[in-house]
Parts: structure tokens; C-alpha cells; sequence
């Protein structure tokens, strides 16, 4: 199976490039300035970094987590809108796009050694006995499934075309206009339906809230939550045991050099795209190289943990399962950046 | 202390742990482990040798990688609460009293608490700044540690070790080799691009020793960033300051002594959707418009070198525009495009009219940034200006109140005088009504037109510290890339007489790498197969563990 799903997977990669180089044309911008065209870019260099590390190891069943978890976060991408955007003139910079290239290379890389992190826990932690361990295995793989579930409820009611418009009064006290596109199940502040027919909110949200997103949120949680038991149901065990056979045999000095190796060559790119790169374009475009925005401090927030992560290999005791876990958390708070931030925390500044 | 003889007869100094010469463990916890700890060649170093004064103690605090982790960890977090809510850069609040209410009434008991804590204002505040500090200090203390002693060791590496040290590699290998085992070895090894040297009956073969040096130069980048930041604070350093420039106006530029600045117009841009942008069609219909340039014409003029004091000439030096992502640059300093307002009152025109006869004696323009005095007409009649005020807000003790010096809102008390009322009249004008605060008046100032021009808000940097910023994170990243992206391996081989061969291998990252080689020199010139004897010990646990359980 090995060598042919690999050929496959360069295949799709090629093809994602074309499609990358296809926007770039016709938008006269790299594609790297709105959610949907970052989060798709994240899904390339991912597979990017898995080809890099599978060049170097030649170990298909990294691209056995990777190419799934590529494809999820393509799928996730693909809800959010997908036309093209004109840039405002803050981000006609050529250093926007090399700035935003280095990161979501060096983030792709970086998440490799938290898909050999996976593969090291589904191998050691033993599922059979009630550990902590275990429980966040799971969570692992149940925040998974709720992408999924994002995924499936985004375009469910996309298909159906679902609507539903409000007026509410935002947190300056101005009147302010939100469509639904999904039932809502929180209304915002002190809102007012104008559709007619539409499920009506269940409950009010103070200002601060964006009811709008918290009700997205709350509809993959749901649908999310029901696969994730339908899945349990059917195969009744763990997902986590499900894919506990497909890595019996994996190396795990080798799935711990590889996450470890995957951090090595991240970093230097994650400092330099993030950091220098991002200084250099904030210098010119905003007049100062930092200015402690929420984007900024989580991209300091993510260097600083991987920088945490190289001085605690220094020891021999964070090797191994220690290390696997420290992967994960460094991935998700690669995904907080990209998710959260963007669409909870940068909402809450008045700025954005 | 003394120094430490070992069996080899060499002197090492207090706190060795691995003998220099012949790589014999010297402690005894070393002569009893499996595996030598390599780390730092097991050299003496100061934080492992001395505990007893109050600064080595400070020492060993500092140099110690929990202590940096814990403040790098510290650092991590409290940057992460600073995100929870915005900054009070970010809110549009701007005296303590004002920022206090906004986060107790916008975020609510969230927001006092947050507040309260202070992390509202998280990183300039004297506990962020200090943990900053530390870390500096860690930095500087741990690499200084670990560098002296780490340096001097592998100058002065020595070809031929003591089998304890070669056994308690990592990587060990020990058997019959054939007659040229050692001279193919050293053939292959230098084809793999190592630097051999040889001694007697053995050979060290190295690669990449000067990646070693990484940390170090990172850590050094990392302090000149920082030593950078710092400077900032220092006045000459750092130029950070506002200028709203009014089309047709020219202004000096604060703190650029000499130089003024005229601006030619602004003008703003946005996205039409025609022809080659029809692609961001849907993205403007979804949004409203879309800006896509903000620009300023300027001219930049200096004072001759040679002109007087006071003197008004000014030579032009360069006519260019300023746009977003595009500052003017000039002597060290940058102004950049940074905001604007749109149709800002300039100039107001009056008709001075009889109010029975709707007869005109005619026009007057006032400039409402520099209005004149006195205004006189043909016939004699003159309007004196005897008040502006650029932004009414309102009377207080009957006193008319300006709230800024923009010209928002106007207001004008003016004595009007003609030849038929020369004792004069008073009025008090705004653009919503007028006030004759005297009695009734036969004449008035009957609106006409307003002239208005737009305003470029410019910043006005000068960053000295930026070379030295630039020159830390240059450093850093030639660090990390030479720590990071090479590694340093090492191979010790010797052959006794009889034939058989010992062989250990070592680098500080990349095993994976290393065995690579070796495979192709065990194979090249028939070596005993190896073993990663880590490995060994790890398996050998496990059947240990799973026995017992
Ligand atoms: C944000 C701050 C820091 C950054 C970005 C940083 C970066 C690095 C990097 C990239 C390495 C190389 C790691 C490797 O090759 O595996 C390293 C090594 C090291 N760092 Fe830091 N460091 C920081 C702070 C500190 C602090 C505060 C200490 C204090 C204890 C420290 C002590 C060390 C030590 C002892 C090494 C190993 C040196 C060697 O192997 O020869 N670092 N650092």
C-alpha cells in the first residue's frame, strides 16, 4: 500500500500547487490573505512537510495521520467564503505574501512532529486501563471528529440554503445588522428577527458574545458529538483502539526522532516567518515592527513553546511520550492561532 | 580545590567529570552509569563545581535550563492572558478613569477583574518587563556556563580514549576487523566528508563540529535583540510622533529640526470591481467598498545649513508621495501614510447683509485655521473677528467653549460696523444659529459657502535601535541555522594488535544520521557491527517493567 498511496499523494499535492498558482494569477495577490486561502495553504505545506520527512525517513504511516488531517483541514477551509478579496492597501506588500508563506510552511513542518506524536501515544498509551493518558488520547481524537462535524453542518445548511437575518445592538450600543446561516440557537444582544419562519433563539447573549459564532460553534459540537457516538457505537470501542492496529509495528525511537527532527527544521522557518519576516512587513506597513496584537502575541506564544520544547530535549527525561504530547500541544496551539484568533479573539478588539 | 588526577596521569581541574586526556570517568556516579553524559564532553563546569558563596548560588540559579524553561514557560503565559481581552492600546478609552470604566462596562466583572490585575496594560508592565529581564540574564549566564569550558575541550581532543569511555558510548562496537579495517575506514570516512586525524592505532573522525556552536551565537543574537529593545528607551534612539498635514499646508516636522513638509493633496482610493479587479466582485458586494490606496503628495523642504535664525527660506529636497507600505524616507527618519480625514472645513464665506433690505455690501472668506482680524468692505464697512472658536462645544459662564482645535464646528463672535451702524453690532455665528447677544441687529453674516480639503495623518519615526535589532535577529537566525540545521558527529576507532577493533560513535542530534554513515563505513571497510546500546537499555527496561506487571 505504501509506495502507491504516496505517488497518490504527490499527485494531489502537485495538484493543489496548480490550483495555489491558478489564484495567484487571476487575483494578482498569493493567495494568503483571507481565511479560506490561509487555511487551504496550511493543508498543502502539511502534506509539504510530510513529503520533506518521508524523503528523509521513508515512513508512509506518518502520511497514515497527516493526509486525513490534511484533507480535514482543507474540508474546513473550504466553509469559510472563497472568493477572492481585494487587498486593502495595509497588505500590498510583497512582504505580506513572503511573511505569510514562511509561517504556514513552517507551521506544516511543525505539525508533522505532532502527527509522529500521535502515532507515538496510539502506540504506548494503553487503553485498556482508566488513565489521564488515555482520556486525552480520546480528546484527541473526538476534536477531530468535531471538525468533521463542523464540516458536515456548515454544508448541510449551506446546501439548503438555510437564512435568517437579525438587527441587534452591539457592544458600542450601535445598531448593527447579522445573517444567519445557520438556525440559531443564541440570538445576539437584544436582537430582533426579520426573517419570518426561522427557528427563533433559545437564549440571549450579552454583548461581548458574537451569538452568530457561538451558535456555529454549538452545531458542530452537536453534530460532531453524535457522530463521534455513532462511530463508538458501530465499533464499539474507542477511536483511538480503532487505529491502535495500524501502528503496531511503528518504531518509536523513530516516531520520537522524527517529531523531534520535524521541530528542528520548523523552528528556524517558524522564527523567521513569523517573527523577522513579520517584523520587517509590520515595519513598513504599520510604522512599528510590534505592536502586540493578538495575532502577534500568539505567533510569540507558539515560538516560545517550541523554544521550551528544544530546551527540555536537552534532558534525557522529556524524550519519548513526554515529547509525543508536547507535538500535539504545539499543533494545537498552531490551530488556536489559526481558528481561534482569528475568528473569536480578533473579533473581541474593536480594531478588527 | 584540587585538581583532579586521573589514572592516565593527566591533571584535570576541579569538577571534571570525564578526564580530558583519556575520557575516564572520573565521579562515581559516572564509573557507575551505562552511558556517559556527553553533554558538555564532560567537562568541569562552574554551576556543576561550586555551591558555597551567595553568588555562586545566583550562578547556578541562572544557568540552570529548569530556570530558563520555567521562564521562558512564564513569559509564554502571560503573554497568552494579555490576548483574553484587548489592550488598552486597542480600546477607544483614553484617561485611566475612562479605560477603567470601559472594561468594567463592556466586559463586566471579567473585564473589572482583568483590569484590576493589571493586565490590561500586560506588556509594559514592571513584572512582564521583569520576567523579560531574567530570562536576559539567564540567557547570558547559562551560555557562558556551558560555552568556556565546552570550547576548550574540543580544541583539545585527544585521537586515542580509554575503553570505558568508548564502551559507554552510545554507539559501540566491538570485534574482529580485517588488516585494513582502519585505513578503509579512514578512506571512507573522509569521503563522507570527516576530518580524520590519527594517533598510533586509532583515528577520530569529525563532522560539523563548528554546528556546536549554535546555541551560543542564537543566544548572542537573542541578547543583542534585546540589548536593542532596550536602548529604545534612551531619548535620541527613537523618534515616534504625529502630523496632521492639511492639503496646501506646509508644517514643520516635530522633532526633524529643519525639515518641514507640504502636502500637495490626499486622496483616497477605493475598489471599483471594473475591468481586471471584476474578480473581487463578490468579496465588495458582501463587504460595501473596499479601500485600495491612501496616498499624500508631498513636498519635503530643510532650512538651508547656511540660513539665519528665524529666517523663513527653505530649499525643496525631494517631491514624492507617501503611501501605505510606501514611507518617505529622508536623514534617518520615515514618515509614513497612517490615517486621514475627509473634507475637513477649511475656509467659510459671508455675505455681510442688511436683514430688511437683503441688501449685500459684500463677501468675506474666513480662513479657519488662520482667520484674520479685520475684514473690510468697499464701502467703508469692516467685521472684526473678535472671537474664534474652531470647535464649539457650548457657553460656560456665558464664555463661549472651544473642545479642540479643529475647525469641526465653528463659531465666530463678530462685531460688524457699517456706515449706517458705526457703533457697531455683535453677533455670535455657528453653522446652526446665530445669537445676538445685544439686542436685535440691522445687518448679519448670512452663510454662503464652505470650502473644504482633506487631512493626512502621518507618523514621523526615526529608529536607531533598528540596525542593532537587525543585526540580533541576523545573529539569531545564523544560530539556529547552524545548530539546527547541522549536526556534529564524531567516530573513535582503534585497533589492538590482535586484529580486533573497537569503535564508538557520538553527535549531539540526528542518531538517525549518524548510523547512516556508519553503515556505510562498517560495510566499506568490514567493521564489527554495531550496537546503539540506548536502545539496549530502553528494550531492556520494558521487559522488565512488563515482567513485574
Ligand atoms: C526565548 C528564549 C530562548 C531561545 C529562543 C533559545 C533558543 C535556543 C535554541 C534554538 C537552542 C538549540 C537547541 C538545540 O540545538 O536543540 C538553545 C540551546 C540552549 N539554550 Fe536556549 N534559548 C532561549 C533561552 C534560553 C534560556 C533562558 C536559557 C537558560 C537556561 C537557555 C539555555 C540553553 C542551553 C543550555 C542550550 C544548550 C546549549 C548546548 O547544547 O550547547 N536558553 N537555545
Amino acid at each position: 500500500m505504501g509506495q502507491n498511496r504516496i505517488h497518490h499523494h504527490h499527485r494531489g499535492f502537485i495538484a493543489n500547487l496548480g490550483y495555489f498558482f491558478t489564484r495567484w494569477g487571476a487575483t494578482g495577490h498569493a493567495p494568503l490573505s483571507n481565511m479560506f486561502e490561509f487555511t487551504t495553504a496550511f493543508g498543502m505545506t502539511l502534506v509539504a512537510g510530510f513529503i520533506v520527512i518521508y524523503a528523509l525517513y521513508k515512513t508512509p504511516v506518518v502520511g497514515m495521520v497527516v493526509l486525513p488531517v490534511a484533507l480535514l483541514i482543507i474540508a474546513f477551509a473550504s466553509m469559510f467564503p472563497s472568493e477572492v478579496s481585494p487587498l486593502i492597501p495595509a497588505l500590498q506588500s510583497n512582504w505580506l505574501a513572503i511573511h505569510v508563506s514562511t509561517v504556514v510552511l513552517a507551521e506544516g513542518v511543525l505539525a508533522i512532529s505532532a502527527a509522529a506524536g500521535l502515532i507515538y501515544l496510539l502506540k504506548v498509551v494503553d487503553l485498556n486501563k482508566k488513565s489521564k493518558q488515555r482520556f486525552w488520547l480520546e480528546a484527541i481524537m473526538y476534536s477531530l471528529v468535531l471538525v468533521v462535524g463542523f464540516v458536515v453542518a456548515s454544508s448541510y445548511f449551506t446546501l439548503t440554503g438555510y437564512q435568517s437575518d437579525f438587527t441587534y445592538v452591539d457592544k458600542e450600543g450601535a445598531a448593527a445588522e447579522i445573517t444567519y446561516h445557520m438556525p440559531a440557537i443564541f440570538g445576539m444582544h437584544e436582537y430582533e428577527q426579520l426573517s419570518e419562519d426561522k427557528m427563533t433563539p433559545l437564549m440571549e447573549t450579552p454583548a461581548v458574545v458574537n451569538a452568530g459564532k457561538l451558535t456555529t460553534v454549538t452545531w458542530s459540537l452537536i453534530v460532531g458529538t453524535i457522530l463521534y457516538w455513532l462511530i463508538r457505537l458501530i465499533a464499539r470501542k474507542r477511536i483511538a483502539a480503532i487505529f491502535k492496529p495500524f501502528v503496531k509495528n511503528v518504531n518509536l525511537q523513530l516516531m520520537d526522532e522524527i517529531g523531534y527532527r520535524a521541530v528542528i527544521i520548523g523552528f528556524p522557518l517558524f522564527s523567521l516567518g513569523a517573527l523577522i519576516f513579520a517584523m520587517i512587513w509590520a515595519q513598513i506597513a504599520w510604522s512599528r515592527f510590534w505592536g502586540w496584537d493578538p495575532k502577534e502575541v500568539w505567533a510569540l506564544v507558539t515560538w516560545l513553546f517550541y523554544a521550551a520544547y528544544l530546551h527540555l530535549r536537552l534532558g534525557k527525561g522529556w524524550h519519548g511520550e513526554k515529547s509525543a504530547w508536547l507535538g500535539v500541544i504545539g499543533f494545537a496551539i498552531i490551530m488556536f492561532n489559526l481558528v481561534a484568533v482569528n475568528l473569536i479573539i480578533a473579533g473581541l478588539h474593536s480594531y478588527a | 580545590m584540587e585538581k583532579i588526577q586521573c589514572q592516565c596521569g593527566h591533571l584535570n581541574p576541579p569538577g571534571t567529570v570525564l578526564c580530558e586526556a583519556c575520557g575516564r570517568s572520573l565521579t562515581e556516579k559516572e564509573q557507575k552509569s551505562k552511558l556517559v553524559d556527553m553533554r558538555y564532553e564532560g567537562t568541569a563546569r562552574r554551576s556543576q563545581t561550586y555551591n558555597k558563596s551567595i553568588i555562586d548560588k545566583i550562578w547556578n540559579f541562572f544557568s540552570s535550563v529548569k530556570v530558563g524553561v520555567s521562564l521562558i514557560v512564564l513569559l509564554l503565559v502571560a503573554a497568552a492572558i494579555g490576548t483574553i481581552l484587548p489592550q488598552k492600546a486597542y480600546i477607544p478609552a483614553t484617561t485611566a478613569a475612562e479605560i477603567k470604566a470601559y472594561y468594567t462596562d463592556v466586559y463586566g466583572s471579567v473585564g473589572r477583574v482583568y483590569h484590576f490585575l493589571g493586565f490590561h496594560d500586560m506588556y509594559s508592565s514592571f513584572w512582564f518587563i521583569l520576567l523579560v529581564g531574567l530570562l536576559a540574564i539567564s540567557l547570558i549566564v547559562a551560555s557562558l556556563d556551558r560555552f568556556v569550558p565546552l570550547y576548550r575541550s574540543l580544541k583539545n581532543q585527544r585521537v586515542l580514549r580509554h575503553i570505558s569511555f568508548m564502551n559507554k558510548q552510545r554507539i559501540f562496537a566491538d570485534g574482529p576487523g580485517a588488516d585494513d579495517s582502519l585505513q578503509k575506514a579512514e578512506a571512507k570516512l573522509k569521503e563522507l566528508k570527516y576530518k580524520v586525524t590519527t594517533d598510533k592505532n586509532g583515528l577520530l573522525a569529525e563532522k560539523g563540529r563548528f554546528s556546536r556552536w549554535g546555541p551560543y551565537v542564537n543566544h548572542i543574537g537573542l541578547i543583542i535583540f534585546l540589548f536593542g529593545v532596550m536602548l529604545r528607551m534612551m531619548p535620541g534612539f527613537y523618534v515616534d510622533e504625529s502630523l496632521w498635514l492639511r492639503e496646501g499646508e506646509t508644517r514643520a516636522i516635530p522633532e526633524a529640526p529643519g525639515y518641514s513638509l507640504e502636502s500637495k493633496g490626499f486622496e483616497l482610493e477605493t475598489y471599483t470591481g471594473e475591468d481586471d479587479e471584476a474578480v473581487f466582485n463578490e468579496a465588495i458586494d458582501r463587504v460595501g467598498s473596499v479601500a485600495k490606496n491612501y496616498q499624500t503628495d508631498i513636498v519635503l523642504y530643510q532650512k538651508p545649513e547656511d540660513s539665519l535664525p528665524g529666517a523663513t527660506d527653505l530649499e525643496k529636497v525631494k517631491e514624492s508621495s507617501i503611501r501605505v507600505n510606501e514611507p518617505l524616507k529622508f536623514d534617518g527618519y520615515a514618515i509614513y501614510q497612517m490615517d486621514f480625514r475627509l473634507d475637513e472645513l477649511k475656509a467659510m464665506k459671508f455675505q455681510l447683509t442688511n436683514k430688511e433690505t437683503e441688501e449685500s455690501l459684500g463677501e468675506l472668506t474666513i480662513d479657519l485655521i488662520n482667520p484674520e482680524k479685520t475684514y473690510e468692505f468697499e464701502n467703508g464697512a469692516t467685521v472684526n473677528l473678535l472671537g474664534y472658536y474652531p470647535d464649539f462645544s457650548g457657553f460656560e459662564n456665558g464664555e463661549p467653549q472651544t473642545a479642540t482645535p479643529l475647525p469641526n464646528n465653528p463659531g465666530f463672535l463678530v462685531e460688524m460696523k457699517t456706515p449706517e451702524t458705526p457703533d457697531g453690532e455683535t453677533s455670535f455665528i455657528t453653522i446652526k444659529n446665530t445669537v445676538e447677544p445685544f439686542g436685535e441687529n440691522q445687518y448679519k453674516l448670512a452663510f454662503q459657502a464652505a470650502e473644504t480639503r482633506d487631512v493626512s495623518g502621518l507618523t514621523i519615526r526615526k529608529d536607531r535601535t533598528l540596525p542593532i535589532l537587525g543585526l540580533g535577529g541576523l545573529i539569531f537566525m545564523i544560530g539556529v541555522a547552524q545548530g539546527m540545521y547541522f549536526n556534529h558527529r564524531r567516530f573513535w576507532i582503534q585497533q589492538k594488535a590482535d586484529g580486533e577493533i573497537l569503535l564508538a560513535g557520538h553527535t549531539n542530534k540526528n542518531w538517525f544520521g549518524l548510523k547512516k554513515d556508519l553503515d556505510q563505513v562498517t560495510e566499506y571497510a568490514s567493521l564489527p557491527a554495531y550496537v546503539d546500546q540506548q536502545e539496549e537499555i530502553e528494550k531492556a527496561e520494558k521487559l522488565e517493567s512488563e515482567e513485574q506487571s
